[in-house]
């Protein structure tokens, strides 16, 4: 496997909702070898803006060699992104990262805000008994309709406008969410709590970090999370978030 | 055509070399570089006990640029031994070593420790902005710079080159305190110092408050700094800063430097380094130079 510096044509790009797009991009040398969970690093047509912006991949498409990111417009480069319309090209390089670990566990999944993208591919392949628990804002249920073709889906929102009023861990309690693995994907604080969660149920959680990265590909050590033990590449307490992540097993890492 | 240049008696067989920090050992590079290519890697700072870094956020992207403070992570002198030195001889790359230190102490058990090493070259930083001891602190007075660059060349085994810091008033008075102390070569410019804040959060960016500014907006800056340098010492200079193509790596040989550094750029494009010296040698047959040292220092 080798990571691909391509120029990928946009195949299409649509709101989903308030801020997030939906984008396919054509890179097969990315695609043919993408795994769930993986991430790819999307440059922005714009000289000032030199960092690339780490997006996890949605959607894998092998045949057609097309890879499907789900972003949030979190500043100008991603804005500018936004405003890119199909037949336009960006650089993009992946895919980077280790992806999720599939078992074959009865497992839930769980993704919040936008980190509910990611999940998708997992739950496309992963051809176990699952639950996917979504976390959202508001009603803005994005990319719901389509987990629902790969499993029970049970929805959190933070203002009670649908499923259990709450975060994920809420909606998991309150409507009995059952299984032996978990695979998430979220902000920080969802994270802390599923760490939480697992270790007390005694249940292996595959968590998926975020943090600002600069290279991308495990060289400048900008992106690193806590580790429990000493790191065998660091040889201290930090792992990289792009290279030795972006999953990673709740009980190393220190949230 | 010759691109080879010489470093302090150390043959480089072109003048890219990577930017300390932007390219860990070149493990991570090499699926996009072919390393016995480049003139040299220069690895990242490495001390003499392994260092956890600054706390995250660690990186922000500013206009044409980057800050960092990443505070020097690095696994220390043993693993670097025997991990990446070895990986760095196997790949047929040529080595810098950029050596970090908290004391005097520090860098000289480091460079002693690489004495019987297959390494070319030391870079001695004395201007990381992102560490609260060492670092920038040796590089910003010049007496202490040539104290501990003094210190430093009476233990190497190998030609040493101080790395200096552009966030001092006259560059020139640093230039002449290292090569006084003894620096074969000098190194420059490191990165300078910046701050970001975040107005919805009303909060820095960085963790650490500052951080050191890189990437193509720093380039004059650091052209006119090797510029000064060049003019006021006697001895081989790597410039860098910015450096993202091969007309601003041209830039920096004729303002002086007999070599440069490819740093951010390689977060922008990891062949960037490959990208330069191809470009170097296009603008070599354009011109019809035969040899690069031609060029070095050729704007007076």
């Amino acid at each position: 496997m080798s990571k691909k510096q391509v120029m990928a044509e946009i195949l299409s790009q649509t709101s989903l909702a308030d801020g997030i797009y939906d984008m396919t991009v054509k890179a097969e040398e990315i695609a043919v070898q993408a795994k769930a969970g993986q991430f790819i690093s999307v440059y922005i047509n714009d000289k000032s803006k030199i960092l690339p912006r780490p997006i996890s991949i949605c959607g894998i498409n092998k045949e057609e060699g097309t890879l499907r990111i789900v972003y949030r417009v979190a500043g100008e480069g991603t804005a500018q992104l936004s405003s890119c319309e199909a037949g336009e090209k960006i650089k993009i390089l992946g895919p980077l990262g280790n992806g999720f670990t599939q078992k074959k566990e009865k497992a839930v999944l769980i993704g919040g805000g936008i980190g509910i993208p990611p999940m998708l591919e997992l739950a496309k392949q992963l051809s176990c008994e699952k639950t996917i628990v979504l976390g959202y804002r508001d009603s803005r249920l994005f990319l719901k309709d389509e987990f629902e073709s790969y499993g029970t889906v049970v929805v959190s929102t933070e203002d009670g406008s649908a499923g259990t009023k709450g975060n994920v861990i809420d909606a998991i309690k309150e409507q009995g969410v059952e299984g032996s693995i978990i695979y998430a994907c979220g902000p920080t604080p969802m994270l802390r709590g599923i760490k939480a969660y697992a270790e007390e149920h005694e249940m292996e959680a595959q968590i998926s970090m975020e943090e600002r990265m600069a290279c991308g590909i495990g060289a400048c050590l900008a992106c690193v999370c806590q580790s429990k033990d000493i790191d065998s590449h660091s040889h201290v307490h930090n792992k990289r978030v792009c290279k030795d992540g972006p999953v990673f097993d709740a009980r190393e890492v220190e949230l | 055509m010759n691109l080879s240049v010489n470093i302090a008696g150390v043959t480089m067989k072109n003048p890219v070399t990577t930017g300390s920090g932007t390219f860990g050992s070149g493990q991570e590079y090499n699926e996009f570089v072919d390393l016995s290519k480049l003139g040299a890697v220069t690895t990242k700072g490495v001390a003499n006990v392994p260092w956890p870094g600054n706390p995250t956020t660690r990186v922000a992207e500013v206009y044409g640029g980057m800050l960092n403070a990443i505070g020097l992570q690095n696994p220390g002198i043993d693993v670097f031994i025997e991990r990446d030195i070895p990986f760095l001889k196997e790949a047929g790359a040529s080595i810098i070593v950029n050596v970090c230190g908290k004391s005097e102490k520090d860098y000289v058990e480091v460079v002693e420790r690489l004495s019987d090493q297959p390494v070319d070259l030391l870079e001695i930083n004395v201007s990381c902005p992102n560490v609260k001891e060492g670092g920038i602190a040796f590089g910003q007075d010049p007496k202490a710079l040539y104290e501990i660059t003094k210190a430093v060349k009476a233990k190497a085994a190998q030609p040493i080159m101080m790395k200096l810091s552009p966030n001092v008033t006259d560059i020139t008075e640093m230039a002449k305190a290292a090569v006084e102390g003894g620096s074969d070569a000098l190194s420059l410019i490191n990165t300078l110092t910046g701050m970001k804040i975040d107005i919805e959060k009303r909060d820095f960016v960085l963790a650490n408050k500052t951080g050191g500014m890189s990437g193509p907006a720093i380039k004059p800056v650091a052209v006119r700094m090797v510029y000064q340098a060049a003019n006021a010492v006697d001895v081989p200079i790597i410039g860098m800063g910015g450096i993202a193509t091969a007309q601003d790596a041209l830039e920096f040989l004729m303002a002086g430097a007999t070599a440069v550094s490819v740093g951010t750029a390689n977060f922008m494009n990891p062949t960037a380094t490959m990208d330069v010296i191809h470009g170097i040698e296009d603008y070599m047959r354009r011109h019809k130079i035969e040899d690069i040292n031609e060029l070095i220092g050729c704007v007076k």
